[in-house]
């Protein structure tokens, strides 16, 4: 009896995970398919080099170089804010708090990943929109800059949850071992921690990336959505998700303005699992 | 506490869910009864649209009217899809969808239900109150970037502008920017900042004395500023107002439709004889808007 029902539960695990990758599967051929329906009428070469993006015009333009680059820019920005006070944060609730604050602090970030991405934008809109413009001088506060530090509060979460399973992970042997050498604590973390945990925390880096590329609410509230190359981290922007998710609602299926929409949806999925693979290949390598 | 690999699976689901959110797209269908009326369409009279609505309802009690905005856009592609009755549109419907609407076997029909007037909206704090249509032309196309160049000060222009699918950005880039000129090659500078809504246009000029953007009328209010337009350099500036728009001096001014996807019959042709009525176009003049005809 209880064979059977191991062997029921194994199978049905086996077929529940089965069933995540065939929809990954099958959403890629949905996007695939609705882009090479676009690549059918407009040059592929156009569409990823193209710099103006003026979907309704007659003849609709749909470069999205702009998108591209507007999209690298917010992402380079919040991992340049995440990734560094992420780790150090990791490291701080994983080796050097007490555990009474361990616990309260871990919980606590992670309630950050718990809030919804348009109460992140409200916020930056009422609040950090006005700050920036008015600290810094500029024609609007609707900047990338804006977009990548309320994106950083996004992907902190994921940084830190998952450098400080990595950290916590490291052996304890190597640093009693370390410290029994003679080393202070500092020299233990830098030395001996950091080199152990850093293919698990290059996997959080990846993944918080994910998650920043992806976001759409947050940034179509507070990056301006200018579909033009920007010169400095100070303009505005308009990136990838928050073009398809402003203007698919408001195409006609079968259009070729909607079919564009899948072409960027297909981009953003080949980036999107560029990361992944980055990421699973590193937590791989930290398994071993 | 996750484990790592816990914590990926989580973020996969979420890559999912974020795709298929993606791919959805208007053609959900709504299950509509029998006395359940959508309408759908431009933002710029959604507020319209809900207050004969409001008036309708006490006409007709049991009579179910959802109200959806988005965008003329939006309201045209819902009415190819089939899934709204009306569309409100700030705009005429295109060659190009009337193209879609006969592969539908749609025919669409057309009602003009109001008038609007496009403001042009600076920050109060802004010393310049007036411009030619020229020169509203040539900032929103961004060939004028400092404000000094039209009699203010030395500031870079911020342009805010509609999405693109926004009626109220066609009208714009149509009657401002090609001056009428259908065939016609003018697009909103490059830089222009994307809105999703006429109310955002309006609380970023409310907050940054650079910005400049266009909403209807009915938008006004103390916290803004309206600029005076001219025709030309000879002609007179005129202040978008309920008047000016009415004897059609205001020089950016436009009908504001309503579309059915056949022949309207039973509530939906009751509701937009409302829309039409005296009583309808009182209340036209009441949100802001410019009737079609002088009501009492």
């Amino acid at each position: 009896m209880k064979k059977i029902v191991d062997f029921a539960i194994e199978k049905l695990i086996f077929i529940a995970g089965l069933v995540a990758i065939i929809f990954v599967v099958l959403i890629f051929f949905f996007l695939l398919k609705g882009s090479l329906t676009f690549f059918k009428e407009y040059n592929f070469f156009d569409f990823i080099a193209g710099r103006y993006w003026y979907p309704t015009s007659t003849p609709p333009k749909f470069g999205i170089l702009s998108l591209i680059v507007g999209s690298l820019f917010v992402t380079l920005g919040a991992s340049l804010i995440a990734i560094p006070i992420g780790i150090m944060a990791a490291f701080y609730i994983a080796e050097v708090a007490p555990p009474s604050i361990k616990d309260f602090l871990k919980s606590g970030i992670e309630l950050l990943a718990s809030i919804p991405s348009v109460v992140i934008g409200f916020i930056g809109m009422t609040t950090l929109v006005p700050l920036v413009r008015t600290l810094f001088n500029l024609p609007t506060g609707l900047t990338s800059f804006t977009g990548s530090l309320m994106l950083a509060f996004m992907a902190m979460p994921t940084i830190v949850s998952i450098s400080e399973d990595a950290i916590r992970a490291v052996p304890w042997q190597y640093k009693e071992g370390a410290l029994a050498l003679g080393a202070t604590k500092w020299q233990t973390m830098y030395r001996i921690v950091l080199p152990a945990a850093l293919p698990g925390i290059f996997a959080a880096v990846m993944l918080g990336i994910g998650r920043v590329i992806g976001e759409t609410m947050a940034v179509m509230m507070i990056t301006g959505n200018a579909a033009n190359i920007p010169e400095s981290i100070f303009q505005p922007v308009r990136t990838m998700t928050a073009t398809i998710a402003a203007e698919m609602g408001e195409t006609v299926k079968g259009s070729i303005h909607y079919h564009a929409l899948f072409a960027i949806g297909l981009v953003l999925f080949v980036i999107t699992f560029i990361i992944n693979f980055i990421a699973d290949t590193f937590l791989n390598r930290s398994k071993k | 506490m996750f484990k790592s690999l816990g914590m990926k699976k989580v973020l996969i689901y979420c890559l999912l869910l974020f795709l298929i959110g993606c791919s959805r797209n208007t053609t959900d269908s709504i299950g509509v009864k029998e006395k359940t009326i959508q309408i759908k369409g431009s933002d710029t009279i959604v507020n319209l649209v809900q207050a004969w609505v409001e008036e309708f309802a006490k006409l007709r009690p049991g009579v179910n009217i959802g109200i959806t905005g988005g965008g003329s856009g939006t309201g045209f592609a819902a009415l190819l899809n089939g899934t709204c009755d009306i569309a409100m549109a700030s705009r005429a419907i295109e060659d190009k969808e009337i193209k879609l609407a006969k592969e539908k076997n749609i025919k669409p029909v057309e009602f003009i239900v109001g008038l609007d007037g496009l403001a042009v909206v600076v920050h109060p704090k802004n010393p310049v109150s007036k411009l030619t249509m020229d020169e509203v032309r040539d900032i929103f196309m961004g060939n004028i970037k400092n404000w000094k160049e039209v009699g203010g000060e030395d500031r870079t222009i911020v342009i805010l502008s509609r999405e693109s699918n926004s009626g109220t950005h066609m009208f714009f880039k149509e009657h401002v920017l090609r001056k009428g000129n259908k065939k016609g090659t003018e697009e909103f500078s490059p830089s222009a900042l994307l809105m999703p809504s006429s109310q955002t246009i309006v609380n970023e000029v409310m907050q940054n004395p650079n910005a400049i953007g266009y909403v209807g009328i009915g938008y006004l209010s103390n916290y803004l500023k309206a600029i005076a337009i001219a025709k030309d350099r000879k002609s007179k500036y005129i202040e978008p107002k309920i008047e000016s728009v009415m004897n059609f001096s205001y020089a950016i001014s436009r009908p504001l439709y309503l579309y059915t996807p056949n022949e309207p019959s039973g509530v939906v042709k009751d509701f937009i004889n409302f829309a039409l009525s005296n009583e309808g176009q009182k209340i036209v003049r009441k949100v802001d808007f410019v009737p079609i005809k002088k009501v009492d």
